[in-house]
């Protein structure tokens, strides 16, 4: 190798959600510099929120991201109640579980067949793989249909759901109502299952790091909606103490903040830390299939994250059938809410990790502050911390080769721009 | 006649949500049949192979929001036989439209610590007024039934058939009761133009106007009933400026009720 600056350009990033680019600058064999550098164009929803009535605090936010509405829903919704001093138990609070496994599915099932695994069997996208592997991709689309009924169900529409409110719902369903997807749901577990061992067939890198994990725990629930904020490295801080522990920073290739902690260090979220840090949650079923596949925590390869998506998707479909097999309307489809001033945050576990918002509200329930820190965010730094370590051991490939194998670095972490800046194009800069 | 080479489809991003050309993954049923239809030239969201143009349908995602995509447009525009936008992003502006009622540099302050690395416009603005564009197709977002429509409708040679009548007419037809007139909630549906199947109101809630104005809206009449319901002057402001709110109609309301 010669002593030359060379670069790894990727100018437009595919298989991910919105717009971004990857930068890397290599010197000789070392990698002297990597920058994500996401370019989707910033649209100031937390300036846009200013002045905007709390109840529509839901509906706005769902449009940061068309892929996970319900993720920028319920983590809108939880810190509105927290600012007013309510919460939603009993069975508004398990709608909320519900439609929130119909998400994941949707989500993982969409990342897992349609972004993520072509990546692993040299196909460029899903149309080119279901040529010769018709059965398995129809497979993916039916488990993704069955995720997406389950949030228009309860939503109204797969993206941007409308019935999602503070308090609760604007409309509940009959138990009734919810049987043709208990049915489904039977069948998308089975699907599920195949799903697991199939992702676990594949080829993966050898690859692994000393992560930070960073997910909720929940008392005794594999989280979705609350819990406190815990690491493998000792972070167990309740979600009210987020701004004390984490930081965002500018940086100036990119129109996404980057998220550290407060010593600036790298943490990742997403999948991958809410399995290690909460296998012990899973059903039975889960845990079973997981040592079936020799997948048991801690998994430290991001690539596995394919498997661990299957693994979740498997938990979702599971507890979306105890959901609705021990479901019971309630009185009414939303809890009362009386507007004060007050502050009030929450966290929830989006498909791509941990989704943090804000808001301080005056009197009559105008927001008059937001913030909002999406997933992808505050996995940009590990990401670029990740294709440090990967690029060295790689520099004998050919450069389409590296720039491909680079991409699929990057879209282990299921990134969405579009959350972000609120992705990517590859430049590998070699002098 | 038979074809001697399929169409070329493409699909483009500009600011948005990506909730849009999602639709399009989410026809789970139709997918692959439309992938055997047509030959997916440029759709990145689903592939990293692109085909190089001329395109002969391209699908426009997204509202111009910097110097950047103000030019790349132009481009896209040059390689495409038709161009339809989806979603009210590239058909209105998209809920970022709403900068355009304020300074852009004080909401840039707002979410970044350093606005001079951010390169964006003052304005959010829909494709149409940029380049020629030969039919948009409204929602926010787009009804996946509705895309598969143009899709064939291109396909063919023919005009897409979206009704443009009011969300009205679709609770009439879905036999919906007017949560207006029987539970006295302020809607939008007279005014806003058909497309969800009048979703908001069979889940009892009124409509907030996804697909934005309809043809030759009474505003007006409108915005006075919502008043006679007991919503505030700001209460009508705010409802026009949603995710349409830089459409013709619904702006001109919203603005005449901030005096």
């Amino acid at each position: 190798m010669s002593n030359k600056t060379r670069t790894i350009k990727v100018d437009y990033l595919a298989r991910v959600e919105g717009e971004g680019a990857l930068f890397v600058k290599l010197k000789a064999d070392r990698v002297i510099d990597v920058k994500l550098k996401i370019f989707e164009p910033p649209r100031f929803f937390e300036a846009l929120l200013r002045g905007r009535h709390y109840s529509e605090a839901p509906d706005i936010t769902a449009r940061i991201c068309g892929i996970c509405p319900i993720a920028y829903q319920m983590s809108a919704v939880h810190a509105i109640e927290r600012a007013f001093g309510v919460s939603v138990d009993g069975p508004l609070r398990a709608l909320r579980r519900l439609v929130y496994c119909g998400e994941w599915i949707e989500s993982h099932m969409l990342h897992v067949y349609m972004l993520h695994a072509p990546d692993f069997l040299g196909y460029p996208d899903a149309i080119q793989l279901a040529r010769e592997h018709r059965e398995i991709v129809q497979r993916g689309l039916q488990l993704k249909k069955t995720g997406n009924e389950i949030v228009a169900q309860l939503g109204g529409r797969e993206i941007h759901p409308i019935n999602i409110k503070v308090g609760g719902f604007y409309k509940v369903p009959a138990r009734r109502e919810l049987q043709p997807l208990a049915e489904k749901l039977k069948w998308a577990r089975e699907a599920a299952l195949e799903t697991v061992r199939w992702t676990a067939s594949l080829p993966f890198p050898e690859f692994a790091g000393d992560y930070q994990f960073v997910a909720l725990r929940h008392p005794d629930e594999y989280p979705f909606n609350e819990g406190r904020l815990v690491s493998n490295k000792g972070l167990d801080i309740a979600v009210d103490q987020y701004d004390q522990f984490f930081i965002e920073e500018q940086v100036p290739y990119s129109n996404a903040l980057h998220s550290m902690l407060a010593d600036g260090s790298a943490y990742l979220v997403g999948p991958l830390a809410r399995y290690n840090l909460n296998f012990d949650r899973l059903s039975p079923l889960v845990q079973e299939v997981a040592r079936e596949v020799e997948l048991e925590p801690p998994c430290r390869n991001p690539f596995q994250s394919i498997v661990v998506r299957s693994l979740e998707t498997l938990y979702a479909c599971d507890e979306a059938l105890r959901l609705i097999e021990t479901y019971e309307p309630p009185e009414a489809p939303a809890i009362d809410i009386e507007p004060r001033a007050a502050t009030g945050c929450a966290c929830t576990e989006a498909p791509r990790g941990i989704l943090y918002h804000r808001y301080r509200l005056d009197e009559r329930g105008i927001i008059r502050d937001a913030k909002i820190v999406p997933p992808t965010a505050q996995n940009q730094k590990t990401i670029e911390e990740d294709l440090r370590r990967f690029i060295p051991h790689r520099l004998n490939r050919s450069p389409e080769d590296l720039t491909w194998q680079c991409e699929q670095a990057i879209r282990n972490y299921d990134p969405c721009i579009s959350c972000a800046t609120h992705f990517l194009k590859l430049n590998i800069e070699r002098e | 006649m038979p074809r001697s080479r399929k169409p070329k489809l493409a699909v483009w991003k500009f600011a948005s949500c990506d909730g849009c050309q999602l639709s399009l993954l989410d026809c789970e049923d139709e997918l692959l049949a439309v992938a055997g239809e047509v030959d997916i030239a440029y759709f990145l969201e689903a592939s990293r192979a692109v085909v190089k143009g001329p395109y002969d349908l391209s699908l426009v995602e997204g509202s111009i929001t910097t110097p950047r995509d103000a030019e790349r447009i132009h481009k896209i525009r040059r390689a495409s036989k038709y161009l339809v936008t989806i979603g009210a992003c590239a058909t209105a502006g998209g809920i970022q439209a709403l900068r355009n009622f304020k300074d852009v540099n004080e909401f840039l302050s707002i979410v970044y610590a350093t606005p001079a690395y951010i390169e964006t416009l003052k304005t959010s603005t829909p494709i149409a007024d940029h380049v020629t564009v030969d039919f948009e197709l409204r929602g926010c977002p787009i009804n996946k039934r509705q895309l598969l429509e143009v899709l064939s409708a291109f396909l063919h040679g023919r005009r897409p058939n979206t009704p443009p009548h009011s969300v009205c007419i679709e609770c009439k037809r879905r036999g919906t009761v007017c949560v207006m007139v029987a539970r006295g909630t302020p809607c939008l549906g007279p005014v806003t133009h058909a497309g969800c199947e009048a979703l908001c109101p069979s889940y009892h809630r009124g409509c907030y106007g996804c697909f934005g104005p309809m043809e030759t809206p009474n505003t007006a009449s409108l915005s006075a009933w919502w008043q006679r319901l007991g919503a505030s002057e700001e209460d009508v402001v705010r409802a026009f400026r949603g995710f349409n709110a830089y459409a013709d109609a619904f702006r001109k309301e919203s603005e005449r009720h901030e005096q």
